[in-house]
């Protein structure tokens, strides 16, 4: 076979890099989907109202091994009238699930802190429930230099 | 076998007292996503669920996946009425349940 020619080569490598970019594109919008399934899952397919969360996370996470996150529920926690649970995904994630926390009466306060693993740059999202059954939600945005999830 | 947790709370509070507990369990939180050097998926294996009760009665239930970073920390809340005991617990994907105990004082 004859050598590539120099243009050849350079059309081939950037054919390929669109392609390789347009499977990512897949693939996160897969994960996206899946996380809002989780979510109406959650929420038995109620829509839940933005706020009342806030979600403490890097802007930029280094290392995607081990990112700091502390979510926090603004809420009575009385034995009538709680935050019973909330529910932690990460949308760019090849599993959106990051974990479920569920409060009492005794948790004194709708907050937990935990550490992580975030594959790329993606959206926290966090919905809580209240005893009550109302829904609340909030997300924050996460830039990640390298990914956490092996290869 | 498993390490021993670590455990940070206070060994005294007042009645009605908001405490802060933090705990951690060394422990791979293996995520099912790594592949071993031949290629092949390496299984997962992570605690996948994390049980704090204060004498008897739930205080906070966490159910964790692999996004999970190694060795599981949780940070959390509990109001005290009474003295007593708080039971930890941490479930592996193979079934094993790590615990723990700390007592607290309540004045």
């Amino acid at each position: 076979m004859r050598p590539l020619s120099r243009r050849a080569a350079l059309a081939l490598g950037a054919a390929g890099a669109a392609l390789a970019f347009i499977g990512l594109g897949r693939r996160a919008s897969a994960a996206a989907k899946e996380a809002a399934d989780m979510i109406a899952k959650f929420t038995g397919g109620k829509t839940a109202e933005q706020g009342k969360i806030s979600i403490e996370l890097p802007e930029i996470a280094e290392n995607g091994n081990t990112v700091p996150l502390s979510i926090s529920v603004d809420g009575s926690m009385t034995s009538d009238n709680y935050v019973s649970e909330a529910l932690v995904v990460a949308d760019g994630n090849p599993n959106p699930g990051v974990a479920t926390f569920q409060f009492s009466p005794l948790s004194g306060k709708a907050e937990a802190s935990t550490r992580i693993r975030l594959a790329t740059t993606q959206n926290i999202i966090v919905v809580a429930r209240t005893s009550k059954g109302e829904f609340f939600t909030n997300q924050k945005l996460v830039k990640v230099t390298i990914g956490g999830c092996g290869g | 076998m498993a390490e021993k947790p670590r455990l940070k709370l206070p060994k005294e509070a007042k009645k009605g007292e908001i405490i802060e507990i933090k705990t951690l369990l060394p422990h791979i939180m293996e995520s099912g996503q790594r592949k071993d050097k031949d290629g092949k998926p390496i299984p997962r294996k992570i605690i996948n669920k994390f049980v704090c009760e204060f004498n008897g009665k739930a205080v906070f239930v966490a159910s964790l996946e692999p996004a999970i970073a190694a060795n599981p920390y949780m940070q959390f809340h509990a109001t005290v009425e009474e003295s007593g005991t708080f039971k930890f617990s941490w479930t592996d994907d193979d079934g094993v349940i790590i615990t723990a105990e700390e007592t607290i004082t309540v004045t």
